[in-house]
């Protein structure tokens, strides 16, 4: 039996001042919002932290072995050490609301939440992250939730000694794969690349598992089959080739990421990727609006990185902020 | 060895430090105790150490079968949550509440002391108009991040109306039900076995459910 975990809190509160002009409102409360969080708060502005949730895409990882003064933690623990420091300082946090839109107000700018809610900020860190990306083929959209998951860390335990697919290598995928060695009965990985693109460390790992795991690389997913629940998918070498059916009763979607970027479209500029583009100083293209993390065009997507530019994005801010009142 | 750490016990009285009202957990077992009976029971009475306001009475799932049946348990391991004057609220544990779900737990334990369900006065006002008994059930797993929202609004709902008895299940603890009810992905919420969703929904979505569901 695995040892239990004990988690005290994931609602950090839900408080704040409709209407009232903050000095900073950061949008997104993963590692670069929580970390803009403390920098602005240890600078006094008077700021307000919205996020749907805490801890971002951390929580959906297992495993991190790459955050420096941690050998290892689990990505909910260092999630809730984030979370831990934020709480020490006194800014307006509100979890469980989504912003939705994104534009200028007069000097200032407006965001509105999904429930209806304006608030007002004198300045503005983006940080809401990415989300997993669709595989768009049949079958997936009607299965969602009933064998599809784009979340491994969540749904694993729930396909106890079933055959599953990891759909994609990375890490993200190989991460999947991890998790669900100790539960799932076989494990699929198919992948359009030739090999593995992980970090070897993680391939190691899922090599020392033998053949639980069966690799199709170079192969695309043609469909998803099943009625009211996934009974498997449809499987083909790319460049053509048989299609091949495997038998199974999970997928797990693992093919990357989408950036979080809808509330800015139209009003910041974006690349083709539909990631913000900043400059070094985490500066967009309006003045007055600063992102940071995975939704902007920084390469490397990963936890130590979205913290640092979250620490620059609220620097930045800062600078801006003093510069206007003189 | 205790389940909860120094650093977890200091936070947990923190927490309960300004709780308003007494509690008692009712905790469900049985002799030969099952997956994580041992644990649910060690981690009520641990967390009773904790406050002079809760308090914890263990029932044996056979025994005490008027109790059972009183509270509706008909698995183990159950916690029932009672407010002052053995207030039933409706709030259920079914499985280990750890993990993500150990902060429902606590957040549990301070909506019974309190008697507040903590929503926003659209939703009280919304749930005046439910007709009809709603029971949700919300499948979890320990792992879920998004799942101690669902769990807390349903706690939250069974706080706020008589009419709602709302049911946190382990799903990897009970695989009967998560296979009746096609738990493939958490949270599923589940309203009186007719209507169910994946995900967690904001707060109106979320009661907008709940009214269809008692209508």
């Amino acid at each position: 039996m695995a040892k239990l975990k004990f988690l005290v809190s994931t609602e950090l509160g839900r408080a704040f001042k409709e209407g009232h002009p903050y000095d900073l409102v950061i949008v997104g409360a993963g590692p670069a919002g929580l970390t803009a969080a403390v920098y602005a708060a240890r600078k006094k502005l008077e700021a307000l932290l919205i996020s749907k949730d805490v801890g971002g895409q951390t929580l959906l990882t297992s495993d991190i072995e790459n955050y420096m003064g941690y050998h290892y933690i689990s990505g909910k623990e260092l999630a809730a050490k984030f979370e831990e420091q934020v709480k020490k300082y006194p800014i307006d946090i509100a979890v469980g609301e989504e912003v939705v839109s994104l534009g200028r107000a007069g000097e200032d700018f407006a965001l509105v939440t999904a429930s209806g809610k304006e608030i007002r900020a004198r300045a503005v860190i983006v940080a809401t992250g990415k989300r997993s990306r669709p595989l768009n083929v049949p079958g997936e959209r009607e299965l969602v939730g009933r064998g599809v998951s784009y979340c491994a860390v969540c749904d694993a335990p729930l396909f106890a000694g079933k055959d599953v697919a990891v759909i994609g290598a990375g890490n993200s995928g190989a991460t999947a794969v991890v998790d669900l060695l100790k539960i799932a009965n076989r494990i699929y990985v198919v992948d359009i690349m030739p090999e593995w693109r992980a970090d070897p460390v993680l391939v190691e790992r899922i090599g020392a598992a033998g053949e639980k795991v069966e690799t199709f690389f170079a192969h695309e997913v043609i469909r998803i089959e099943g009625k009211d629940r996934v009974e498997g998918i449809v499987i083909r070498a790319r460049g053509g080739g048989d299609e091949v059916k495997l038998p199974l009763q999970g997928v797990f979607i693992e093919i990357g990421l989408i950036p979080n970027s809808d509330l800015a479209k139209g009003f910041l500029e974006l690349n083709e990727a539909g990631e913000i583009v900043v400059d070094c100083r985490c500066r967009t293209s309006v003045p007055g609006v600063f992102a940071a993390g995975d939704v902007t065009n920084v390469p490397e997507k990963q936890v130590i990185i979205a913290a640092g530019e979250g620490a620059k994005a609220a620097l930045s801010a800062y600078a801006y902020l003093i510069g206007q009142r003189r | 060895m205790p389940l909860l750490d120094e650093s977890v016990r200091n936070e947990v009285k923190r927490e309960f430090a300004d709780l308003s009202g007494a509690v008692k957990l009712l905790v469900f077992t049985q002799e030969f105790e099952c997956d994580y009976c041992a644990e649910t029971r060690s981690l009520a009475e641990e967390l009773s150490e904790l406050s002079d306001r809760i308090e914890v009475e263990v029932h044996d799932l056979l025994d005490s079968k008027a109790v059972a049946e009183k509270y509706g348990i008909d698995k183990i391991p159950a916690i029932v949550v009672l407010g002052e004057g053995d207030r039933d609220y409706g709030i259920r544990f079914f499985g280990v509440p750890a993990g993500y779900e150990f902060s429902s737990l606590l957040e549990a334990i301070k909506m019974a002391a309190s008697g507040d369900s903590g929503l926003s006065p659209e939703a009280r006002e919304a749930l005046k108009e439910l007709k009809n008994h709603v029971h949700i059930q919300v499948f979890v797993t320990l792992t879920c991040p998004y799942c101690p929202m669902a769990v807390q609004l349903a706690h939250r709902c069974a706080v706020e109306s008589e009419l709602v008895r709302a049911d946190m299940v382990e799903a990897s603890e009970f695989p009967h039900l998560a296979y009746r009810y096609g738990v493939y992905a958490v949270p599923k919420v589940v309203m009186n076995e007719r209507g169910s969703f994946e995900g967690a929904l904001p707060e109106k979505a979320f009661v907008d459910h709940l009214l269809a569901a008692g209508s």
